[in-house]
């Protein structure tokens, strides 16, 4: 089982609060890879809206997402597209 | 994450009940999740996990309900809130914790799930973060539901378990959540709405504990365990005092001790005027826990024992056996004082689950009091009967609320002789010259003032409804309180009216109302020949100490002056100006008129 991890830029409008950070985890729901989002130090399920928004990521910072599972490709490239979206 | 450091605020309010107190505070409408903890077995784990997994599922599937419905009737943009409170029910951090917590913790999934929302709710709203603040009323929603569905119907204002001495902050005070307050350690009461006589009130001042209302916007300014000082006098309340606001009223709340030792030692002496005019200082009553604050105040019996809260908060109705036994004890215990039993006063504002009643647009003119009564007659019968039965064991008398004119207090006293009649049948003790009388409340019935007091016994003016009903003020609306004056001219007439057609009659009057318990107007009241007054216990002190401070003769030449006047505020002038003339030292203890 493969094993990525890989630093992010937070480019969405309003970071990962809001619905960007509902929509994040509706993505990375739809995966079986369990998905571990940190930001300095804190480490967060990235399947859990309460993780998600507990981490209080804003636009423009970095964050990690480290995937593993079966569909650990898809699921990244998944949420970096997301992640990515400037609109 | 950083919380705003916290500087002292000062709110202003209605000052509802007079004290002074300090201490937490407890915001009602943010404890729900007072939840009692249960311990449970380890082979009721697997049981808890699965009930709360129920719990969870029931939650969702009535979620996604309300969804559909609102897409289907406003469209979809509308509805996508509730996917983030379905992502809430979805969460497997907060699902698993609660799980693993069930199993390591061994208590009732209700209880562990409510701390672990606890926790949450409290990050969420040191977020400075205006949509995470909100998520977190989406939890505290969503929290709500799922415990619901875990505690049955149970309610979630949990009483039973608040502990220590606090000051409760709410929106509003519900009356039924205000009578489970009761013979809970509570510093005092802080709202959003209400104003002088609001329930609230009536209940802060029944514990004697102090009450500032209609605070607007209270609840958003304090937040849980803030410190708080509350000055029942001014209406003032001090959220995160200072080191030297908190001496300066420590000073303060040890110069009312000093007031009280001096009530105490009145205790016992006749509420007369200097020139031997003597009127008799009676209880409002409610609940049997009150009892030992009437027999404290020096009440010389009960002029008001309000019987709503049988009713309240439960499913079914009291039965007569229930009432009787209650009302015979609290006869016994005040005789040979006598013990005025108020019939059923439900509607308005005060309604009870186990009366299916339909709403109505203006529930204060709508069917509340003896009109409830006289349409619902066996609930009546049942009370009728039970009051005329604890008749028999001390000095019981009985009068009826919000009677508009001759008309309904003779169906009423039709009943009553029916009721009657069937006693006598059955041989059971009562007794038969109970004395019968009926609340002036309504201004048609001050109006037939002369008509009601040749077939009653006595009057009791509720000047609370009075003046509400007379200046058609809504005494809970807080925005209306400037137009709620006491000493407005139709008001002050009204009740001399209904004096004066009392005694013309030859029977007595009191005054069972708030006017009651403000030593202005009680000088007026006095002063237009009023026999008897009715208050909270706490007040009756004060009261007597103002009457025993004056001359009747200066009291009735006050009050002629004082109708004379054209406004509630002239009034209200004129007679502080008098009486401190007159008694230098009247206000003494009154910060608002020192």
């Amino acid at each position: 089982m493969p094993r990525i991890e890989k630093k992010i830029v937070v480019k969405t409008k309003q970071g990962l609060h809001a619905r960007p950070a509902a929509m994040f985890v509706q993505i990375a729901n739809k995966y079986s890879s369990a998905i571990v989002v940190r930001r300095d130090e804190e480490e967060v399920n990235g399947k859990s809206i309460m993780g998600i928004l507990m981490l209080g990521a804003d636009k423009g910072c970095e964050i990690a997402l480290a995937v593993d599972g079966q569909d650990a490709e898809s699921a990244l490239m998944d949420l970096e597209a997301f992640l990515g979206k400037e609109e | 994450m950083v919380k705003k450091s916290k500087a002292e605020l000062v709110i202003k309010g209605i000052a509802a009940a007079s004290g002074i107190a300090a201490g937490p505070a407890f915001l009602l409408d943010q404890q729900d999740f007072v939840v009692p903890e249960r311990a449970i077995l380890d082979d009721e784990i697997p049981i808890e996990i699965a009930r709360f997994e129920e719990s969870i599922a029931h939650t969702k599937s009535e979620i996604q309900d309300i969804k559909d419905k609102i897409a289907k009737e406003v469209g979809g943009q509308e509805s996508q809130i509730f996917d983030a409170h379905l992502l809430v029910l979805e969460d497997c951090m907060l699902i698993d914790e609660v799980k693993k917590k069930i199993a390591s913790e061994k208590a009732s999934a209700e209880y562990i799930f409510s701390q672990v929302l606890k926790r949450y709710i409290e990050i969420f709203e040191n977020i400075e973060d205006a949509y995470i603040k909100e998520r977190s009323a989406d939890v505290s929603d969503i929290g709500r539901r799922v415990l619901k569905h875990l505690m049955g119907e149970t309610r979630l204002h949990d009483f039973d378990t608040l502990l220590g001495d606090i000051v409760i902050v709410a929106h509003d005070i519900s009356p039924s959540d205000a009578v489970s307050m009761y013979n809970k350690s509570i510093l005092g009461f802080l709202t959003d709405i209400g104003g002088q006589t609001a329930h609230t009130a009536i209940i802060a001042k029944s514990l004697g504990v102090p009450a500032v209302l209609g605070l607007k916007d209270a609840t958003l300014r304090i937040s849980n365990q803030d410190y708080v000082i509350i000055d029942g006098r001014k209406g003032v309340v001090i959220v995160n005092p200072t080191e030297e606001t908190k001496r300066l009223y420590e000073k303060e709340k040890a110069k009312l001790a000093l007031v009280e030792g001096e009530y105490v030692n009145i205790k016992d002496v006749p509420a007369e005027t200097t020139d031997g005019r003597r009127a008799s200082l009676m209880a409002n009553f409610e609940l049997h826990g009150e009892l030992p604050a009437v027999l404290r105040s020096g009440a010389e019996g009960i002029g008001l024992y309000r019987t709503e809260f049988f009713y309240m908060n439960r499913i079914d109705l009291p039965s007569e056996e229930e009432q009787f036994q209650e009302y015979r004890r609290i006869a016994e215990e005040m005789s040979p004082n006598p013990v005025v039993i108020r019939t059923l006063d439900l509607g308005g504002d005060k309604f009870v689950s186990s009366l299916q009643l339909p709403r109505e647009m203006v529930p204060f003119l709508g069917s509340r009091a003896i009109r409830l009564c006289l349409e619902e007659q066996e609930i009546f019968r049942t009370q009728l009967r039970a009051i005329l039965r604890a008749s028999a064991y001390g000095n019981v008398m009985m009068m009826y609320p919000m009677i508009a004119g001759p008309g309904e207090l003779r169906a009423a006293n039709g009943i009553l002789k029916g009721v009657k009649q069937r006693l006598r049948d059955k041989g059971i003790a009562f007794n038969e010259n109970m004395p019968v009388g009926v609340m002036i409340e309504v201004p048609a019935a001050a109006m037939t003032a002369d008509l009601l007091a040749q077939e009653v016994n006595f009057f009791s003016i509720g000047t609370n409804d009075l003046i509400q009903y007379t200046l058609a003020v809504d005494r809970a609306n807080e925005k209306m309180a400037q137009f709620y004056e006491p000493g407005h001219p139709a008001v002050l007439r009204l009740i001399r009216r209904t004096i004066n057609a009392a005694h013309d009659a030859g029977i007595r009057v009191g005054v069972c109302g708030e006017m009651a318990s403000d030593p202005t107007l009680a000088v007026i009241l006095l002063g237009l020949g009023l026999d008897s007054f009715s208050m909270s216990p706490t007040s009756i002190p004060q009261i007597k100490r103002a009457i025993r401070s004056m001359k009747f003769s200066d009291m009735e030449e006050l009050a002629r002056q004082a109708l004379k006047l054209s406004t509630g505020q002239e009034v209200l002038e004129f007679m502080v100006a008098e009486i401190k003339r007159l008694v230098p030292d009247f206000y003494i203890y009154d910060a608002q008129n020192k």
